[in-house]
């Protein structure tokens, strides 16, 4: 069981200490990630995927529940505590969907038979369907992207849940993120999107490197989250029209829904 | 002399990841020595150098890299000898994927890119199947689930070897290669072997004949069909 991570801090970029020394993410929270680019989100979440102990560029150290994880708690998939959805999705691997997904679920040590369940979760995110026989190399962004979502809710099904910019992949990126942050899990999710950032509890602000501060959700943001998100649905219905052919010549405020 | 021999693809992160993990010995007052193989060209020399390790380098020229660091050896543990030091690494170049250089008794360490595709463990050969330590470089620039397939392929081919996820940039599990290290074994030339032989080697164009033409070729001859045929007297 985990309860609790602790990141205790390590050095920026200029290699000067970062500001912020420590930040423990209890059960059940979803923590935010944002900072503008170049500014170490990406390496943050790497160094969580690891369980970093002070061998990574930012000499940060991982703890879960106080205690520092074992060489084999960190790298043996199977008893992996981190689920890690990340921007490098280039499919090297030169073989179909449904090997793929197969092998990987022997990896993590679950069942075969959950292939169909991810491809059948994958499509609901997805315009454009997936299918078992497909190459992994022809996927397009938006399904890759979707693919690996379902993969990692339900084959890399682990209590602790990264999620590096979902809002670039071209698919419903609330499903998405509801799908991915199960009950009780600790989600961290990397993002631009003011949505997406306000629907957390806390997040972190990097600054050249470094973690500058950590600002809790006031309960006005929370508030604005709902009506961003009816804005953002909107957008989302507009670009269908768009995708679809459609000519988009005026919109009504009203149809916001505000 | 406690000998560490490292293989794998050009390009793997070999000597990076050396550099990191010898620092770390250096830090804990370990005295090692580096030999650097390669066949015509490497300027690796001078980055183990600048950590303040004694290095040699070795150029085979048209000899094969792996034969030529095999003979030798003798020569290589008399210079670390000469450095006072404890550990001898040899650095081979890695080509052809048919060789181990590894000997039974040497702590036998395989680098290998994660980027080059889930297949690749299946078709290095017996430097991944015979080496204790498969070191895993470049894991940041795929997927997790890329990764953990990539990792399972490893064991697929070799169940025993520990598998260490390293960085050569940040020097990420470099920590864990060293403690491999310092527990290796002593080894005496004596009675030791290499772990796999060597390939067969006794066609025509072993000893330098150019011609292309299938009648220009004598010797130990194996057929694109699969059939072994020896050619000549």
């Amino acid at each position: 069981m985990i309860d609790k991570i602790t990141i205790i801090g390590g050095y920026n970029k200029q290699g000067e200490k970062e500001p912020v020394e420590k930040v423990i993410i209890k059960k059940g929270e979803i923590f935010g990630v944002v900072g503008p680019t170049g500014s170490g989100k990406s390496s943050l979440i790497g160094d969580i995927e690891q369980l970093a102990q002070k061998d990574t560029f930012s000499k940060r150290k991982i703890l879960v529940n106080n205690k520092k994880p074992s060489y084999d708690d960190r790298t043996n998939p199977r008893k992996k505590m981190v689920a890690q959805l990340s921007q490098n999705m280039n499919f090297l691997a030169d073989m179909s969907v449904g090997d793929f997904l197969s092998l990987h679920a022997k990896c993590r040590g679950a069942s075969s038979k959950c292939v169909d369940a991810v491809i059948k979760l994958a499509n609901t995110l997805t315009g454009e369907p997936i299918k078992s026989d497909h190459e992994l190399t022809i996927l397009s962004g938006g399904q890759s992207r979707a693919l690996m979502v379902a993969d990692v809710a339900i084959i890399s099904n682990s209590p602790i849940v990264l999620i590096d910019e979902i809002e670039n992949a071209g698919i419903k990126k609330h499903d998405a993120l509801k799908v991915l942050s199960g009950h009780g899990k600790i989600v961290m999710v990397v993002t631009h999107d003011p949505v997406l950032a306000l629907m957390t509890d806390r997040r972190i602000v990097m600054k050249s490197g470094g973690m500058e501060k950590v600002v809790g959700t006031t309960p006005a943001e929370k508030s604005l989250s709902k009506k961003l998100n009816k804005i953002d649905e909107f957008m989302l219905s507009l670009r269908d029209k768009v995708r679809n052919g459609e000519v988009i010549e005026d919109i009504e405020m009203g149809d916001v829904g505000l | 002399m406690k000998i560490i021999i490292v293989a794998g693809t050009p390009g793997s992160g070999k000597t990076a990841v050396l550099i990191h993990a010898l620092r770390n010995l250096k830090e804990r007052n370990i005295k090692s020595s580096v030999i650097k193989i390669d066949c015509l060209y490497t300027d690796d020399g001078k980055k183990f150098e600048k950590i303040g390790i004694p290095t040699k380098v070795g150029l085979s020229m048209d000899m094969c890299p792996d034969h030529y660091a095999i003979y030798n050896i003798e020569d290589m543990i008399e210079w670390a000898d000469e450095n006072n030091s404890e550990y001898l690494i040899v650095e081979t170049a890695g080509l052809c994927h048919r060789c181990a250089p590894y000997t039974v008794n040497s702590l036998g360490i395989c680098v290998i890119d994660a980027t080059s595709g889930p297949n690749t463990p299946l078709k290095v050969g017996p430097f991944l199947s015979t080496a204790d330590i498969a070191v895993i470089t470049k894991g940041d620039m795929i997927s997790q689930a890329e990764r953990e397939i990539f990792r399972e392929r490893i064991l697929e081919v070799n169940p025993n070897c520990k598998v260490i996820e390293a960085n050569g940039l940040s020097g990420q599990g470099c920590i864990e290669l060293a403690q491999e290290i310092i527990k290796s074994k002593e080894v005496s030339l004596e009675e030791e072997q290499l772990r796999h032989s060597a390939p067969l080697a006794v066609c025509t164009l072993c000893v330098g004949e150019t011609k292309v033409n299938k009648k220009h070729h004598r010797g130990i001859l194996r057929r694109i069909d699969g059939f072994q045929t020896y050619e000549g007297e």
